[in-house]
């Protein structure tokens, strides 16, 4: 996964990448992003926005020199936040989904953290200076102009969607697809609904919030049984209050741990798709040209035999470039989800065995309580 | 403690107390005293818990859920105002309140108070005790041998009969119970709503110008039930049946917990007739009905002429606290019913993300991850199920008591209005007094003797009404005090109790969630 020992100086080491702080200036979010290269244990500290990520991303759409880079299943890249000033919660939670929950940014970071770890763990893209860059240099990059890739992010125009449908000439890739879009819009499914559970846990722990606070109203010290109600209640303000924060430890922990990973796995769905996209549209250009070829003048034929072969040469490679992205793709994904669900286990099952203890003390309190 | 043991005797239905009464059911003027004492000795410590619709139908109705025992034991028939011998007598009583440990049938049992110091016995054909020696003053004893009775009430078993729009619900009514005053040990009678509401209809009329707190009925519902005739056989209508059992079942543990009321003919009746005749005149008892009956009283003592003068101050303050209380709880309720509304919908998006889960599982071609993505969808239900028992407890445990409470102190309410409009009549039983004393001495000046007579007739009896609205309105405050003393009480242990019992559905739910997520744990290690 690593470079070869002459580009070693310039590798860095992937699991190093950290997003250490991120802080807030209106409508701008800066990341501090440090790293060590894996031949040293220096580490590099820089500051990036969003737009620079954008920057990066583009670079590594638009390197040339490389090999059949349309059949790279490039990492994806977490949409533009919002900054809460600006926009209220239900358009951020639709447009990120659940890296607009939690504390201060932190999912969001997360999955930036996880992008460029992504990257930098991909066999090419790794090398591309654009990185390097990115992770080095002082200068923040996303104020040069960027060169506009060949490759543009999938829009789906109408005749694209026609493209999308068309047949394979290859049964492998050609069944990666169909479950390429059938898991695809599953996972996504999938991903919202969690979601729907994880926001109605927020709203039951709010309204858990407000009965222990009504409760904290009862307390009368007239006579001696009015104190033994007012106890009453405030013990059962604090078995509420104690429901509560349960609540949000458990709600926490689903958004950082599977939700996070849901999220990923559906971004990182598309990416696989779009890959399969590019390869089909570069198939319906083949077929183009082999048409043209049959069909054209004998004064042109030449000319369409020739782009005809560069197609398929093309073709070929980015479909031998495809078949490897997509081994690697659904080695990385099952891991990816393992950890995530293990840890979404056991974060839950430590919650879960700290609030019956808790709950526990509160019933032995109310046992015992005399009235 | 220093109790006062007493107990009236409440003889037949026809017995109706009303102004013109002259014998009181129970003087207490003499013996009020200040801290607390309790005319009614017996009470419940383990009230009106609702069985959840989990329990298996076909176990013990008497399980612990559903029972509660009561001491009773009776002193001489009040018949009467007493002498004042047989009243020092009573003075001494001592009262101990013990439990013991839930006998094999998970029942509890309290040991009851020492025996009154008296040598009469009530033998009105209800309730009698055996006799112990007088016991000294000073000494505070626990007697183990002292009589013991138990009550239990269970209401189950609800079932549709007729059809159409005259379908209505009857319930079962079972009664296990020690106490001779009933025929039999276990009995059991079917009984519609109407039939409770018709009770409470008979309770109201006999105590209300008592001062007695009286339990009122669960509430009328016009759209539940209409959905239950209908035959609608949806989750809604089941939830309301239950809903409507488990409050008759909560009101008449209130009822019988009630000392007074667990003697009263009407009650027993109730509890033991087979064929009830129909109840008329329930339609006053609808939700909305029964606090307008309390309001109407409150406008009609707001409209009073004669300002109140309260010599007693601990009236207007309790009453005070009633209505602040009264909207503490409002608030509560609905605190509690928006929390059960949210884990309702918790219910139901659990479920949707299971079934999305579900079917990534059946699409993964990964084995172990399309196994685990299973595994997962099945967790996923076991938690909608977790949630659905806890909004279930929510509402049950807390909310139904939260509203149950509510309408407990609209009753209270209703009992010290009872009261005003007692001293109302006092007052104006003094002020025709007075008008026929002026009238009298308007005819000693003009001389006509056969009027004359009349009017010192009158003046007889006007004094007599006002000595006897006097001795009402004294009655009914102290009574009332009394009552409100037991009612508080009551309602620490009630809420207590409820607590208790929430907290331990809140652990029981998460040592399932806890064995859950173990469950699934290897599961997830387990993808390669």
């Amino acid at each position: 996964m690593k470079g070869s020992n002459e580009d070693s100086a310039q590798s860095v080491n992937g699991s190093s990448i950290k997003i250490t702080d991120v802080t807030q200036d209106g409508d701008t979010l800066t990341f501090a992003i440090t790293s060590q290269k894996s031949s040293s244990s220096a580490g590099v500290c820089v500051f990036r926005t969003y737009e620079d990520f954008e920057w990066l991303q583009q670079g590594l759409f638009s390197q040339e020199d490389v090999p059949g880079l349309q059949g790279v299943i490039f990492p994806p890249l977490p949409s533009k936040p919002l900054p809460s000033t600006s926009l209220s919660q239900a358009k951020a939670l639709k447009q990120l989904g659940f890296l607009a929950l939690g504390d201060e940014w932190m999912i969001y970071c997360k999955a930036l953290e996880l992008y460029l770890q992504q990257v930098a763990a991909h066999t090419t893209l790794s090398k591309s200076k654009a990185l390097y860059s990115f992770l080095n240099s002082s200068e923040s990059p996303g104020k040069q102009c960027g060169k506009k890739g060949i490759l543009n992010r999938l829009s789906q125009a109408m005749e694209e969607m026609r493209k999308e449908g068309h047949k394979d000439v290859d049964e492998f890739f050609q069944s990666e697809r169909d479950s390429s879009t059938n898991l695809s819009a599953l996972f996504k499914l999938s991903t919202e609904k969690f979601l729907d559970v994880v926001l109605n846990k927020q709203r039951l722990a709010l309204a858990c919030g407000h009965f222990s606070t009504s409760l904290h109203l009862c307390v009368n010290q007239d006579n001696p049984t009015a104190v033994a109600f007012s106890k009453i209640c405030l013990k059962l303000s604090d078995i509420i209050e104690a429901v509560k924060i349960n609540y949000e430890k458990v709600s926490d922990n689903d958004i950082s741990t599977l939700g996070l990973g849901l999220d990923l796995e559906s971004r990182y769905q598309e990416a696989k798709r779009e890959m399969l996209f590019r390869r089909t549209c570069k198939l319906v250009e083949l077929e183009t040209a082999n048409r043209n070829s049959e069909r054209a003048k004998p004064n042109k034929k030449a000319i369409m035999e020739g782009v005809q072969k560069a197609t398929q040469k093309e073709f070929d490679i980015i479909s031998s470039v495809a078949k490897q992205e997509i081994e690697h793709y659904h080695r990385d994904r099952v891991s990816l989800l393992r950890d995530f669900l293990i840890c979404w286990c056991e974060k839950q099952l430590s919650t879960a065995r700290e609030s019956s203890a808790l709950l526990s003390q509160h019933l032995d309190a109310c046992k015992k309580f005399a009235v | 403690m220093m109790l006062l043991c007493r107990s009236a005797s409440f003889s037949s239905p026809a017995r109706c107390i009303s102004n013109e009464d002259q014998e009181p059911e129970y003087d207490t003027g003499d013996l009020d005293s200040d801290d607390g004492e309790e005319i009614f000795t017996g009470t419940s410590n383990k009230p009106f818990v609702s069985t959840p619709p989990e329990t298996d139908p076909s176990s013990d109705i008497f399980s612990e859920e559903g029972s509660y025992t009561v001491q009773k034991h009776t002193a001489p028939k009040t018949n009467g105002v007493q002498s004042d011998e047989e009243l020092d007598l009573f003075a001494e009583a001592t009262v101990e309140l013990t439990l013991t440990a839930p006998n094999s049938r998970g029942r509890k049992e309290i040991i009851g108070p020492t025996e009154p110091l008296s040598t009469t016995v009530n033998t009105h054909g209800k309730l009698h005790v055996a006799n112990t020696s007088n016991k000294p003053s000073e000494e505070v004893e626990e007697e183990e041998s002292g009589d013991t009775f138990e009550l239990n009430i269970a209401v189950t078993n609800p079932e549709k009969m007729g059809d159409g729009m005259n379908a209505y619900m009857t319930y079962k009514v079972s009664t296990q119970t020690t106490l001779p005053a009933f025929r039999s040990k276990t009995f059991s009678v079917r009984r519609r709503f109407s039939d409770f509401l018709g009770l409470y209809e008979k309770l109201s009329v006999k105590y209300n110008l008592m001062g007695c707190i009286i339990p009122p009925p669960p509430q009328k519902s016009v759209v539940g039930m209409t959905k239950v005739k209908v035959g609608k056989e949806d989750p809604s209508s089941a939830e309301f049946v239950e809903k409507r059992r488990a409050a008759l079942e909560r009101y008449l543990q209130r009822v019988v917990s009630h000392p007074a009321l667990l003697q009263d003919s009407d009650v027993q009746e109730f509890l033991e007739r087979e064929e009830l005749p129909r109840a008329v005149n329930t339609q006053a008892l609808s939700g909305s009905g029964f606090l307008k009956m309390i309001n109407k009283a409150s406008d009609a003592v707001n409209k009073m002429t004669i300002k109140m003068n309260e010599s007693d101050n601990w009236f207007e303050s309790k009453l005070q606290e009633v209505e602040n209380e009264e909207q503490l709880l409002r608030r509560l309720h609905a605190s509690v019913d928006s929390l059960v509304n949210h884990r309702k919908e918790l219910c139901s998006n659990t479920a949707m993300f299971a079934k999305s889960v579900a079917m990534l599982g059946s699409s993964e071609e990964n084995s172990a991850l399309s196994r685990a993505l299973s595994q997962l969808a099945e967790v996923e239900d076991k938690l909608e199920q977790l949630h659905q028992e806890q909004a279930f407890s929510d509402f049950f445990t807390l909310t139904e008591l939260l509203a149950d409470y509510l309408r407990l102190l609209g009753a209270v309410r209703g009992c010290f209005e009872q009261r005003m409009k007692a001293w109302q009549r006092w007052q104006e039983a003094q002020s025709t007094l007075q008008k026929k004393r002026e009238a009298e001495a308007k005819l000693l000046w003009s001389n006509k003797p056969d009027k004359l007579q009349q009017a010192k007739e009158d003046i007889t009896e006007w004094e007599a009404k006002v000595g006897q609205c006097e001795r009402d309105f004294e009655r009914i405050s102290s009574t009332l005090r009394k009552e409100v003393h037991r009612f508080e009480k009551e309602k620490c242990r009630d809420f207590k109790h409820h607590i208790v019992k929430y907290l331990e559905s809140l652990l029981r739910s998460q040592h399932r969630l806890v064995k859950c997520w173990e469950a699934f744990l290897p599961e997830a290690k387990a993808i390669v």
